[in-house]
């Protein structure tokens, strides 16, 4: 990691905020820490973070609206902190622009994991080569074509572009609604049904088995992740 | 007609009521009915023969009854079936078999063999007619086959009897015939049945050979076989229309032909009636029944009326639109109708009045025939259409003759007399004349037509017997004079003519508005009305009122219908009463005492229905005083009954409504509560616990990597989280045990500046960033209080200031005398409580809303306190600061005599944890 990466935590908890920044800070990371959204907002314009790992329940601010505010002028990649386990609130977050979402409590461990996830992930949107890889997998965006080690996989255009839209997201949840939005178009972002055919076709062209999934992973009622490496 | 109407054009589209006729039958059983044209034919034979064939490809077949008359051929072929054993019904002193219909639908057979469709049930059993239970069979799903004769169709019925001047009184109306999926006509010469017959093989010699005299007479067999064929025929005829029709197959069908039949109170109305639907049959036409009701009908008795209202019933079993018009003249209302609704033919029953009446009245066919432009017109002469024999003499009887009027209208031609007599010389004669006018008139306009004509005929003989020369004779001498009598005769008749038939209007208005007063009345006095049971008072004793009759009424409760209330009151129902109930219930039909169904049940039931559907049955039942049983009510009442039915089938549901909101609001606020209450714990349990694991988690991967005062950070976050929890796990304890009511204070008198130096010592290490003084008034009285739970509501409130002040802001407690005893104020330097919600602070899951998620708070801490304080005898208020902005709380205890009193407030005592 860049030593200069930058990391702003917001917490009302100072327990929290605490063993975070000690956490992250052993790791290398160069870290800001605020205690409400209004602290936030004036940090991502100010310190200009790498990464956002923020609280959903702020004593100012529904969290979800900070997300939409730093979502109008910036890609900065955004780690929901939050206690609620439910779905709803997962795909809300993720809907309004989230990479990730965690629930508390948690490892640090694991959150370092996504921290990580969520930072590589920024790299390769910048950078994405004209083929992705996936263990054996290959995604050549250019010639359209999908390998899996020396055999050609043969998908319908559909089938393409939703496994190009998971593949630019890898390792990243994508909720239900914006896959359908970006592959099927606006007016069909509730047809889950649909989306779950495709899905169940894809992983049996693919060999990919969905009780152990080795590319296409289920996150249940929220969406799919390609895995990350 | 013409043949081109633009209906053609419509032909190549399925008929929308030709593909509803086919998707009814869809969930329905099916039903085949093998008919014949005479007993004797082998119906049953054939029925049973299907049965077994049916049997024989794995169809679950039960026999639900079957006549065989001991026929031997026939009873072989019951072997192997399975038997719904008959029901037992008791019938003045003998047993009768019946059909056990409730046992057929609980074994729920596939196809169930019926015999004898047009057979009439015992009275008691629930349906009538064994066509009735068939129906009931079928719409369970079950299918049927069954037998019938074609005497028994109520069409024919007539003909039938015209033919072997037998009449059969077990009809049933063609629409079962109609209906029914599949008609197998069993057919068999009129020379083999009677060589059957000869055999012995349908009756017993004895009675073979009087059946063979008159029922089986060759003439006879040959006449019922060829209407027998003919109406299958018509069927087939029907079926392909259908057929056609549902699937758009353009065809030459007779278009347009609609015909009006007439009816009148005269009992010969029915075979008009049974006339008509043959005619139509045999067009393919749809038919009206009509009945125009002129002023006239309010003079009818309640027997006329009833049998009006039969006649237009039959016409609509026979598959007739039946049709009430109000009308001044019976040939307009009928032509204008006709007109309206393009009618080609009217059928209309020859009139049985004399010459003379017609002559007077007008005759209505005249009428009918002169006008009627390209409308056909039928009339009939009653005999051809004879009614049911002995029908008009079961005539119903007419209001009983009242002789008053008649007395009154002779008093009053007896006085009018005496003043003609004592003015004779001052009046001229022909004026003597006027003076009877008066009588007249008042005898028609209020007493009617009849006590009219009587005082005509009295005034008439008075005149000549005293006023005209010669008198005290009845003969008259002068030509003149006989001018002066019959033009006194004739005045006086038409007057009396034109005031009864005022006096008739009058009357018909007065019925008119006197049942939409009571209407209007009803609807006012349960309109305001806004709970179930006053509702369901007001009901039944406004209609018991309005009918001067009994009145129950049964809701369902759950899956059982209950009596919710009687007028006389009542609460049970005998059995029979109960099972029409729930038949009404379950069919939203008319079910009991004169109703098609179970009309052995003492009263009559009526669905409570709205658009929605079914709400409750009403259940009416007369003191037997009048009439006796059969016309419970007349069809005027009858219809105003049904309009009572109707409002109040709207209010129940209105209220059944309103009361669903209620519930769904109390719902909601459960609901609500128990979100919070979910909300509340997951978010303050969880966040210690992640501040705990998170901590825990950093220590164990970066151990060697953090310096000592990290760890010692971390380890001390731990703590301070664990503890934190510890106290939110103790609310959740102290809130379950409030409520539990196990809750036991012991009250001892407690120094109460003592008692804060312990709490100030409570919070120091807990709630760090608070700045906390004391004063306690000098002299203050000790208080009665549980010492731990006294520590707990202070900690709760100082936390709870801890909370919503900003930190570092000052927390003062200040403890006082008071007239209640010794109040312990906590104040804060927040923003204060919205007046709105200072009652609200104690309930439990509160939280004032400032900022969307405050600090940790359990929405428990202040509700505690409430509880513990007044377990300890004292209470609790929330106000705001009057000096500044921010919130009060005010502890109340009792004050309790105390030796030692008040030395200065040590928030130095850290020893006393």
């Amino acid at each position: 990691m860049s030593p200069a990466t930058k990391i702003l935590i917001v917490d009302d908890e100072p327990a929290i905020r605490r063993f975070l920044k000690v956490s992250l800070e052993t790791e290398g990371f160069q870290i800001v820490a605020v205690e409400n959204a209004a602290q936030a907002l004036g940090a991502v314009r100010q310190v200009k973070p790498d990464l956002m790992i923020l609280d959903l329940g702020l004593p100012d601010l529904d969290g979800l609206e900070v997300i939409r505010q730093v979502r109008t002028g910036s890609a900065l990649p955004i780690v929901v902190l939050s206690v609620r386990s439910d779905e709803p609130g997962k795909v809300a977050a993720l809907d309004a622009g989230a990479d990730d979402y965690m629930v508390k409590p948690f490892g640090v461990e694991e959150l370092l994991a996504r921290v990580r996830t969520a930072l590589r992930h920024r790299l390769q949107e910048q950078g994405l080569g004209p083929v992705f890889r996936l263990r054996d997998l290959a995604i050549d965006f250019m010639a359209h074509r999908v390998t899996i080690g020396e055999s050609e996989i043969k998908l319908s255009k559909r089938e393409f572009e939703l496994l190009r839209l998971l593949a630019e997201h890898a390792g990243k949840v994508m909720t239900h609604r914006q896959i359908l939005t970006a592959v099927w178009g606006e007016a069909h972002h509730d047809d889950v049904e649909y989306l779950r055919v495709y899905v169940r076709q894809l992983r049996l062209k693919l060999s990919d088995d969905p009780v152990s999934p080795r590319f296409i992973e289920t996150e249940p009622g929220v969406g799919y992740r390609l895995k990350g490496e | 007609m013409p043949a081109t109407q633009p209906a053609d054009l419509d032909t190549t589209r399925p008929s929308p009521e030709a593909l509803l006729a086919s998707a009814a039958t869809d969930h329905r059983g099916r039903l085949k009915i093998f008919l014949g044209a005479a007993p004797g034919v082998g119906k049953t034979y054939e029925m049973l023969t299907a049965g077994r064939a049916r049997r024989k490809e794995g169809v679950d077949v039960v026999i639900g009854i079957a006549e065989t008359h001991k026929r031997a051929e026939t009873e072989a072929l019951l072997e192997g079936f399975e038997i719904i054993p008959r029901r037992k019904v008791a019938y003045r002193d003998s047993t009768l078999d019946e059909m056990d219909i409730d046992a057929i639908l609980a074994r729920k057979p596939r196809l169930v063999l019926v015999d004898e469709l047009a057979h009439t049930n015992a009275p008691g059993s629930r349906h009538e007619k064994r066509y009735q239970d068939v129906e009931e069979l079928l719409s369970a799903g079950i299918d049927v086959y069954s037998t019938l004769n074609i005497q028994h169709l109520e069409s024919l019925n007539d003909v039938v009897a015209q033919i072997t001047t037998v009449r059969v009184r077990e009809t049933l109306p063609d629409q079962v015939i109609d209906t029914a999926d599949e008609v197998e006509l069993i057919d068999l010469t009129p020379k083999d049945l009677i060589q059957r017959l000869a055999e012995g093989k349908i009756y017993v010699p004895e009675v073979a050979q009087r059946a063979l005299n008159h029922y089986f007479s060759e003439g006879n067999l040959t006449a019922l076989r060829e209407l027998a064929l003919r109406r299958t025929a018509q069927r087939v005829d029907d079926q392909m229309l259908t057929y056609m029709q549902a699937h758009a197959i353009p065809g030459p069908w007779a278009a347009g032909e609609r015909i009006l039949v007439c009816v009148n109170e005269h009992p010969s109305a029915t075979g008009l009636i049974r006339y008509a639907r043959r005619a139509a049959d045999r067009l393919q036409a749809r038919w009206v029944a009509l009945y125009v009701e002129t002023p006239r009908y309010h003079q009818l008795s309640e027997g006329e009326r009833d049998r009006v209202a039969q006649t237009l019933r039959l016409a609509e079993r026979l598959g007739a639109t039946a049709v009430t018009l109000p009308g001044r003249d019976i040939a307009d209302g009928l032509l204008d109708y006709a007109r309206a609704n393009n009618i080609t033919q009217i059928i209309i029953g020859k009139s049985r009045r004399t010459r003379w009446f017609e002559l007077l009245h007008g005759s209505v066919v005249d009428a009918l025939v002169r006008r009627s432009g390209n409308i056909g017109i039928q009339v009939l002469t009653t005999e051809a259409v004879e009614g049911e024999p002995g029908s008009r003499s079961g005539s119903a009887p007419r209001p009983p003759l009242s002789i008053a009027p008649y007395f009154v209208a002779t008093i009053l031609t007896g006085i009018v007399t005496g003043v003609g007599y004592v003015f004779d010389q001052q009046i001229d004669l022909p004026n003597i004349s006027m003076i009877f006018i008066p009588v007249v008139l008042y005898s028609a306009i209020r007493h009617g037509l009849w006590p009219a004509l009587w005082a005509t005929m009295l005034s008439t003989v008075a005149y000549n017997f005293f006023f005209l020369a010669p008198l005290y004779t009845l003969t008259i001498e002068n030509p003149q004079n006989v001018v002066a009598l019959v033009f006194l005769l004739l005045v006086a008749f038409i007057a009396s003519q034109l005031a009864a038939q005022s006096r008739a209007q009058a009357e018909a208005a007065r019925r008119q508005a006197a049942s939409t007063a009571a209407l209007y009345g009803f609807s006012r006095k349960i309109a305001g009305i806004g709970n179930m049971d006053d509702l369901l008072w007001a009901v039944a004793h406004q209609i018991a009122l309005m009918l001067k009759a009994h009145v129950v009424l049964l809701l369902s409760d759950g899956d059982d219908l209950q009596v919710r209330v009687g007028y006389p009151p009542e609460d049970e129902l005998d059995e029979a009463d109960l099972a029409a109930a729930k038949w009404s219930w379950s069919r939203g039909q008319p079910a009991g005492r004169s109703s098609d169904t179970l009309p052995g049940a003492r009263r009559l039931f009526l669905p409570l229905q709205t658009e929605r559907g079914l709400v409750g049955v009403m259940g009416l039942d007369r003191p037997v005083d009048n009439r006796g049983e059969g016309t419970l009510l007349s069809p005027d009442e009858r219809r105003l009954l049904d309009a009572l039915a109707d409002q109040a089938a709207v209010a129940i549901e209105r209220i059944t409504l309103a009361a669903g909101i209620d519930e769904a609001k109390v719902t909601g606020e459960t609901e609500r509560l128990r979100s919070a209450l979910l909300t509340s714990i997951s978010h303050d349990l969880k966040t210690p616990l992640a501040s705990i694991i998170g901590s825990i988690t950093s220590l164990r991967k970066f151990w060697s990597n953090f310096d000592l005062s990290t760890r010692d950070e971390l380890l001390g976050t731990v703590q301070d989280e664990a503890e934190r929890l510890t106290r939110f796990v103790g609310n959740v304890l102290d809130m379950t045990r409030l409520e539990a009511r196990s809750v036991t204070p012991q009250l001892f008198p407690a120094d109460v500046a003592e008692m804060l130096g312990i709490v100030a010592g409570d919070v120091k290490r807990a709630l760090p960033m608070l700045r906390l003084s004391v004063e306690v008034q000098a002299g203050l009285p000790a208080a009665l209080m549980d010492a731990h739970l006294f520590r707990q509501v202070m900690f709760n409130l100082l936390d709870n200031a801890a909370k919503y002040a900003p930190a570092e802001s000052a927390v003062r407690i200040c403890a006082r005398a008071t007239a209640q005893g010794v109040a312990i104020e906590v104040l804060d330097e927040g923003p204060g409580i919205p007046p709105g919600d200072l009652d609200r602070v104690f309930d439990k899951f509160f939280r004032v809303q400032v900022g969307d998620r405050r600090r940790a708070g359990t929405g428990l801490g202040l509700s505690i306190c409430k509880g513990f304080v007044e377990a300890m005898d004292g209470s609790i208020v929330a106000e705001n600061r009057t000096d500044r902005p921010g919130a009060l709380f005010r502890v109340t205890l009792k004050a309790a005599p105390l030796t030692q009193v008040s030395h200065e407030p040590s928030d130095q005592d850290p020893d006393r944890r």
